[in-house]
């Protein structure tokens, strides 16, 4: 996290001499300066991670422990997840909630055993980390983790990689977590990511991140994958993109991330509300919801890009893609956006506006393409 | 006899000798943008000004505009495009030519860099 801040005013993770020298396009991203892509270029690492595996460095993110007896129930209200009830050494996906119902930033979320492991967006993690010190700093330690990197390696053949430097990770499945040694080296590894591949993402060490990375790109399998890759991965995975697919406007429901919200936290659980706009989200799961968060193909070759507004069969704008392009294995365009709950049904024929031009456009179901998590 | 002339923006325009000149982007431009997945052309007979947004050509990452190098009316494109956009990425001087162009009297063309002007602005890229 903390690392370098060089004279542009953006931060460095411990890897960029690394990114560099693997010939990496530097750009600036959440205040970092990151790869957007290494010189094979978007879609072919795009592909390669949907082939083989794919090294990511997301050190940008942020990391956090929680420590303290009452931490699990502390956190419980902040998010409307089924924190106490994780069991240990396993993760769940998370939302930080608004006292409007709206999302603050999305989380991973790691029973580790005597903490819980966090990670944040990087545009969000000094606000996240201040909201939590501020609203439940009282009722457990959290300590900001600016000592260690983040790698994620991706794809249908990170199982034998990691079994190979990390045999310990052998019999993880999808959202395990475990304290273990990656290439000799003392890690925090998760079985996850943000692909829609089998995966692992490992916390390092930040001075021993770059011997980390050398190994995992010493494997035949591995290559280097940017930013850009990452976002067209996701996108087809239908993961949503923080400050983009979901914000501060869009509560949990709005963004079609109930499944993010287990059972003994929605309305009638024994652990109902107790979050940030609980009453918001109530509402909107009692009452339902003017618009909500759909999968889009388009059906010309066309891309349609975050922006463009989505029309009706009579030409009223009814919507707006919040995430778009082009995926890779899709081979062709796909997007996601907003859309009135009447018309988010699948198959429903929408228009999507590119340079003044209708696109057609049909809702679709996410994943674009078929999540392969390990589950044993 | 065809003289290859370059802009700014990195398109290209090859003056054939018979009063047309056939465009596309440099290579610079297509490693600059990357793996490129659609191609806007412009329409048959549709007037172009130099420097003017005369199609799109879109990458994995974005959109971006191609401008005319010269001013003219189109009276050829590379239909290939919209199935291949790749080949641009393949052979930007060759078979990922854009569009041709019947030139206006006035078609700007003399303002444009030769090929050592260009590789020398290339060059102050970086």
């Amino acid at each position: 996290m903390g690392n370098d801040t060089v004279d542009s005013g953006l931060s460095r993770t411990v890897l960029y001499d690394l990114h560099v020298e693997l010939g990496g396009k530097m750009v600036p991203f959440a205040g970092y300066e990151m790869p957007v892509q290494y010189p094979q270029g978007i879609m072919k690492e795009h592909l390669h991670t949907r082939e083989q595996a794919g090294l990511f460095d997301v050190s940008h993110m942020g990391q956090v422990k929680l420590m303290g007896e009452g931490r699990a129930a502390a956190l419980e209200t902040l998010v409307p997840v089924d924190v106490i009830g994780l069991g240990a050494n396993r993760q769940r996906y998370g939302l930080f909630t608004n006292d409007a119902g709206g999302i603050r930033d999305d989380l991973m979320i790691t029973n580790a055993g005597d903490h819980l492991f966090v990670v944040v967006n990087a545009a969000c993690k000094e606000q996240d980390i201040a909201h939590m010190r501020e609203s439940i700093g009282d009722r457990c330690e959290v300590q900001a983790l600016d000592d260690r990197a983040l790698l994620a390696i991706q794809g249908p053949a990170a199982g034998a990689v990691m079994a190979r430097i990390a045999p310990d990770t052998r019999n993880m499945v999808f959202m395990d977590a475990a304290s273990v040694e990656v290439a000799g080296i003392p890690c925090f590894v998760a079985r996850s990511g943000y692909t829609g591949e089998d995966g692992f993402e490992i916390s390092v060490p930040e001075d021993r991140a770059a011997e980390l990375a050398h190994t995992l790109l010493h494997q035949p399998e591995v290559k280097p994958i940017g930013l850009g890759a990452r976002d067209s991965l996701r996108l087809e995975a239908g993961l949503c993109l923080y400050g983009h697919d979901i914000d501060t406007d869009t509560s949990p429901v709005e963004g079609s991330l109930l499944w993010a919200m287990q059972k003994v936290r929605r309305p009638g659980g024994e652990r109902a509300g107790g979050f940030p706009g609980a009453d918001v989200v109530a509402r909107h799961l009692a009452e339902g919801v003017a618009r909500k968060r759909v999968g889009l193909l388009p059906q010309t070759r066309v891309p349609v890009r975050e922006g463009a507004e989505l029309v009706d069969g009579e030409g009223t704008t009814v919507g707006r893609v919040t995430s778009g392009g082009f995926g890779p294995t899709i081979g062709g365009p796909v997007a996601m956006g907003y859309v009135p709950s009447e018309l988010a049904a699948v198959g429903t024929e929408l228009q999507a506006m590119v340079r003044g031009k209708p696109q057609p456009a049909v809702v679709a179901k996410t994943p674009f393409v078929p999540q392969r998590y390990y589950r044993g | 006899m065809s003289v290859m002339k370059f802009t700014k923006d990195h398109e290209w325009v090859r003056l054939e000798g018979d009063g047309t000149g056939t465009v596309g982007i440099t290579d610079y431009a297509q490693e600059q943008l990357g793996e490129l997945v659609y191609v806007e052309l412009p329409e048959i007979d549709a007037e172009v000004e130099q420097g003017v947004e005369a199609g799109v050509i879109e990458s994995v990452k974005a959109a971006g505009d191609l401008k005319s190098p010269v001013t003219g009316s189109v009276v050829e494109v590379n239909e290939a495009l919209a199935d291949e956009p790749g080949k641009i990425n393949e052979d930007p001087l060759g078979e990922g030519w854009v569009f041709k162009v019947k030139l206006a009297e006035v078609s700007g063309a003399d303002d444009l860099m030769d090929q050592a002007e260009y590789d020398e602005y290339v060059e102050e890229q970086g």
